[in-house]
């Protein structure tokens, strides 16, 4: 059967790498390049990059960063942030991306997830989602809302009804990522991640609020998700992706232990 | 011994790069071609590909190079089919009802994937069991893992031409082989140092399946 994955996201700004906390405070910690290696040869499954960048220039940095990466990093490699056109999404997969996620655009224009499904295959699409609970509402039955621009706008949207539409749509992926959690340590948020995990047929990453190794292990088994995503955790040397693995596989989640 | 030169075979089936880099990666000379000359000239040849049975069929036929990819299988030359690759090698997908090249007798079914709990496609790392001893396959441990992503799945005709098996909603064949022809269900470019092993190996591979 398929192992659970551990997945590092790297954030980067301007090619170096940033951790954001609530998406506001962005601090620089170090070459995503040497961090992709390090993490690869330390048994990552998955290597998630996210360009934080605004500017054009860091759209031409970016690409260089995963023409880098993918020449010494043989794993999936998945690239977001700030992709709102088919261009985009093939100049990624050109320079060595595996996977394209798109966010706060196809929030705004949906058909940019079937776009991207014809051109370069569902299983190639990951649709991002960037989430905040709120009270429960007539438009907002899940009590869960779709934020955009790095979590600042509300959009007045069901997440449970935007996954149902983005993988109709024809994404292959859903991120699951609570802005409520994000950068708080304070573990994944379950329910949510349950939530939408039990509503899709597709594969379920779950994102934001990892602490410590038991919010992975909670998430990957009460929160049902197919895929844990780490950033903070593993950036700053508190936890390695060979140690995080070797906690998961000791209570008994299923993990490639061999690298 | 010189340099091993791998043919990787360009038919429209979605970005080869990755198949190229990791062939490199391991010391092989990698070039890309759709020119069905050069397929059939190949030292040895990488048929790779992502997408659906049909287009694929459709793109083979108008330039040639399934033609050649055939010709070259007949006359010896090492190949090494990944995903796609591996699938329109036999002779039928219910992909698209497609005929496909019929190099390795059999076909391609898709998952049914009936339990709710599994997510489609099968799409990971999952464990590849040798079920009978391959030079390319040589060496792949107890645990080591490589990286699918398929909703089909190939079905040999022939059992002896089954060479590793792996197990989604049951046990499925994930490498086949026959004379000198291997492939592979899961991708070796994406399956860390386990799949660069592979690939390794490939480069090494005079064509023999006898290990």
């Amino acid at each position: 059967m398929l192992s659970k994955r551990l997945i590092a996201c790297l954030d980067v700004r301007d090619g170096r790498l940033a951790k954001s906390v609530k998406f506001v405070d962005t601090r620089d910690i170090g070459d995503p390049v040497a961090k992709a290696r390090e993490y690869y040869l330390d048994g990552l499954d998955e290597l998630v990059f996210y360009d934080i960048t605004a500017s054009s220039d860091g759209r031409k940095i970016i690409l260089d960063v995963v023409e880098t990466v993918a020449e010494q990093v043989f794993i999936p490699l998945s690239v977001g942030g700030g992709v709102a056109s088919v261009a985009d999404a093939t100049d990624l997969r050109l320079a060595g991306a595996e996977k394209i996620n798109v966010n706060s655009a196809a929030v705004r224009r949906p058909a940019l997830i079937d776009e991207c499904a014809h051109a370069i295959g569902n299983q190639n699409v990951v649709l991002s989602m960037d989430i905040r609970r709120v009270a429960a509402t007539a438009d907002i039955p899940s009590g869960y809302e779709i934020v955009i621009n790095g979590g600042r706008r509300p959009m007045g949207i069901d997440a449970l009804a935007w996954a149902l539409e983005g993988e109709r749509r024809g994404a292959g992926e859903l991120v699951v990522n609570s802005i409520d959690a994000d950068g708080t340590r304070q573990g994944y948020e379950i329910a949510l991640t349950r939530l939408l995990s039990g509503a899709v047929r597709i594969p379920v990453i779950a994102s934001g609020g990892a602490g410590e190794p038991a919010h992975l292990y909670d998430v990957l088994t009460a929160g049902r998700a197919d895929a844990a995503l780490v950033a903070s955790m593993v950036h700053y040397g508190d936890y390695t992706v060979s140690g995080l693995k070797r906690y998961l596989h000791g209570r008994g989640v299923k993990m490639r232990m061999s690298w | 011994m010189s340099v091993p030169a791998a043919t990787i075979v360009d038919y429209d089936a979605g970005n080869l790069r990755s198949v190229q880099r990791a062939c490199r990666e391991v010391g092989m000379k990698a070039a890309i071609t759709a020119d069905p000359a050069r397929v059939r000239a190949a030292e040895r040849i990488v048929f790779p590909g992502v997408g659906a049975a049909g287009s694929a069929m459709r793109s083979l036929a108008a330039t040639g190079v399934g033609a050649a990819l055939v010709d070259a299988f007949r006359a010896g030359t090492p190949i090494l089919g990944i995903c796609l690759g591996l699938q329109i090698s036999l002779e039928w997908s219910e992909e698209n009802a497609t005929r496909t090249l019929g190099i390795v007798p059999g076909e391609v079914r898709r998952f049914r994937l009936d339990d709710p709990r599994l997510k489609v496609p099968h799409m990971g790392w999952n464990a590849v069991r040798v079920v009978r001893p391959h030079p390319v396959l040589d060496g792949i441990g107890d645990g080591d893992e490589f990286y699918f992503v398929h909703a089909y799945r190939p079905v040999p005709a022939n059992s002896s031409d089954i060479l590793a098996t792996s197990t989604y909603e049951d046990s499925f064949c994930s490498a086949l082989g026959c004379a000198n022809y291997v492939a592979t269900q899961f991708h070796p470019e994406k399956s860390g140092r386990a799949g660069l092993r592979l690939l390794e190996r490939f480069g090494a591979w005079d064509g023999d399946p006898r290990a």
